[in-house]
């Protein structure tokens, strides 16, 4: 292809990103927009699916079968979150399972947050609130991506995470309200989660090079500190109607921007965490590994009966 | 409490549901493939659900003021009246599941015959209870056909599977002398009727399977007597955990 | 075909009777009828739809509709997959 075609069909594509029209899988696109497009969502699609670890090891101890049953649909809508956003990469050309072999060998990432432990039962309030929050913020931003089946899966996602938060609000307004040992508990809970929390939006705008491209595709449309403020500033009340304090010594009202205030996020520990060595890393691509090695005689079980099957068809 | 023999046969089957759905519940993040993943979850989900109406009703016979989670929490082991092969470790997805197929193919024509049953609360759950069990059924047959008759690996695991757990089988239809009185007041189907019914949906899809049902017939029963085997107590820690070292609080 | 990975199947659901099917998806399954029940797990976990299509190239599956009620009837009960279903005090915002 030549030079100024090339230049051609790129601005020709920005001008349909300016112009609010979708990109569709089979519209021409520069390659850096597929590769930054695959990068995100296969990491989305790996955080929902890691994600089901520190919630799903709750299940079996929930303390009554509503909450039990709840967890349970919960968790399952991440897997089925984790689905559509494989399936969406795959419209880009990508292999699902090529993309869940790079999770597997650390090359690709996934949510730093979801490599903290869930150790008391007030964290699984805790992380619907929380961390099914946090990401609500992210992905009702992302509604509005200019890749189709991206935006489209993300509409269907927000609708269904909703419940995610409120049945932790929920959960944690009982604990608030009940004894003394169950508020403790989750006010451990928030001490330890609101910092990870927090960190889940990335980097802050300065120290993130490829946002810039990525707002002027419109794969985003707020910058990690935009939705991180929003973030807080939505999350303080609710902590306050729970009589939970959030771990910050700075955090107040700063009447001249019309938002919260808070201290520094500890960066260190951000990319200790998202480099490995965070407390639950090993632990959770080992327990993905396993379901994978574990499903391979499953899958060529069923591959082998389709594929007897249709040859009696065709005899 | 009005009707001993009724609060039992409620119990036992609410049991089967509790343990069952508890089972299929640590699979959740760890499925071999993650649509199975999912699919495993949704039986987990409509067996706790069954377990919560059946207990909840077990509940309202014994007229002690209890619910569904005091009955499923609070009970010490051997006052549990599943049967065996609920409890049954998840093993591989062979092992669960042949374990959810021998049982779905047992519970399908049991709440069939439930919907008729003379008490309206009884048949009012199996009502419910039956179209989410005949999918059950219809998803688990279709995976031991595939496993029997995929490749050599799969099938000698479905195989060792079936050998496995085809000693539990017997005590599905375990009926006691109180049920009796439940089976002559048209309350609940005899056993006798399920087995065979039972019996001619395994043999079907085992030998679509090309599975050969195992030739030793020694049987092993206890569940629905309170006896059961060593798994259940490491299963009810966990599900009592917090019941039991938070006592008397509202989650 | 690799040994290894099932065949990519795209999903087709019927909301209500009287509606297009429409694509809601895809999922990847051995053959139809796993399809069919991935499909049902997968995109109809809140009674979206009352019959499902899948496609695998140039063929259409279509699901029994004698199965309808089994198939999407166990759904209706689990209300606490909605929002709406949990209580949230007076006066909390952005839920
Ligand atoms: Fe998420
Ligand atoms: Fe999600
Ligand atoms: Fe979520």
């Amino acid at each position: 292809m030549k030079t100024m075609d090339l230049q051609e069909l790129e601005k020709r594509f920005q001008e349909k990103i300016d112009k609010e029209i979708k990109i569709e899988p089979n519209d021409w696109m520069p390659d850096e927009y597929r590769k930054t497009l695959i990068r995100q969502i296969s990491q989305h699609a790996h955080s929902e699916i890691v994600g089901m670890l520190p919630e799903g090891n709750w299940i079996t101890r929930a303390p009554n079968l509503r909450r039990k049953a709840v967890l349970l649909a919960k968790v399952q809508d991440e897997a089925g979150h984790g689905l559509y956003l494989y399936s969406s990469v795959e419209t880009l050309g990508a292999d699902r399972e090529a993309t869940i072999d790079d999770l597997h060998s650390g090359k690709a990432k996934y949510s730093s947050i979801f490599n903290y432990p869930a150790v008391t039962w007030a964290d699984i309030g805790t992380i619907g609130w929380l961390v099914d929050g946090a990401a609500i913020m992210n992905q009702v931003a992302l509604c509005r991506c200019s890749y189709g089946p991206y935006a489209r899966g993300m509409v269907k996602i927000c609708k269904e995470e909703s419940f995610h938060q409120r049945q932790g609000y929920e959960s944690l307004v009982t604990l608030c309200n009940g004894t003394p040992e169950q508020k403790a508990m989750a006010q451990d809970a928030m001490n330890r989660f609101w910092w990870p929390a927090l960190m889940m939006f990335g980097p802050s705008d300065d120290e993130s090079p490829n946002s810039a491209q990525s707002m002027k595709w419109k794969i985003k449309r707020f910058s990690n500190d935009e939705l991180r403020q929003s973030f807080v500033d939505a999350t303080v009340p609710q902590a306050e109607i729970l009589g939970l304090t959030i771990p910050d010594p700075n955090l107040k009202w700063n009447e001249a921007t019309g938002h919260y205030d808070f201290s520094p996020i500890n960066w260190d520990e951000f990319w200790q965490v998202v480099n490995g060595n965070g407390p639950c890393n090993k632990e959770r691509i080992e327990a993905r590994k396993k379901a994978k090695e574990n499903g391979m005689w499953v899958r060529e079980a069923a591959t082998a009966y389709a594929a007897k099957r249709s040859m009696k068809k065709t005899a | 409490m009005k009707n001993e023999a009724l609060y039992n046969y409620v119990l036992h089957m609410g049991d089967d549901s509790l343990v069952l759905g508890q089972r299929l519940g640590e699979w959740c993040g760890h499925g071999p493939i993650l649509e199975e993943d999912i699919a495993m979850t949704n039986i987990s989900l409509d067996l706790i659900g069954q377990a919560m109406s059946l207990l909840d009703y077990a509940a309202e016979i014994e007229r002690q003021g209890k619910d569904h989670d005091a009955l499923a929490y609070l009970r010490f082991e051997n006052q549990y009246r599943n049967v065996l092969l609920v409890e049954q470790p998840n093993g591989d997805f062979a092992d669960t599941m042949m374990r959810q197929f021998l049982f779905d193919a047992f519970r399908k024509p049991l709440y069939e015959k439930l919907t008729a049953s003379s008490d309206a609360q009884i048949a009012a759950i199996a009502e419910k209870s039956l179209k989410e069990t005949r999918y059950h059924l219809k998803h688990t047959s279709e995976w031991i056909i595939r496993l029997g008759d995929g490749t050599d690996e799969s099938h000698d695991r479905a195989q060792k599977a079936l050998d496995n757990l085809w000693r539990y089988t017997n005590e599905l239809f375990y009926e006691t002398e109180e049920a009796k009185s439940l089976v002559m007041a048209g309350i609940v189907p005899p056993m006798s009727e399920i087995k065979i019914l039972w019996k001619q949906t395994v043999e079907a899809v085992f030998t679509e399977a090309t599975l050969v049902i195992p030739t030793n017939n020694w049987q092993f029963e206890g569940g629905r007597r309170g006896v059961h085997s060593e798994h259940l107590g490491y299963l009810l820690a966990e599900l009592q955990y917090m019941q039991r070292a938070y006592p008397n609080m509202k989650w | 075909m690799s040994n290894k990975e099932w065949p990519l199947w795209e999903v087709f659901i019927r909301s209500k009777q009287g509606l297009n099917h429409k694509h809601v998806g895809s999922l990847r399954a051995a053959d139809a009828t796993l399809a069919l029940e991935n499909a049902r797990d997968v995109y109809t976990r809140r009674s979206e739809g009352i019959s499902i299509w899948v496609v695998e190239s140039n063929y259409i599956h279509a699901s029994d509709p004698s199965d309808a009620d089994s198939f999407f009837e166990p759904s209706d009960t689990k209300v606490y997959r909605h929002p709406t279903f949990y209580e949230v005090p007076d006066g909390v915002k952005h839920m």
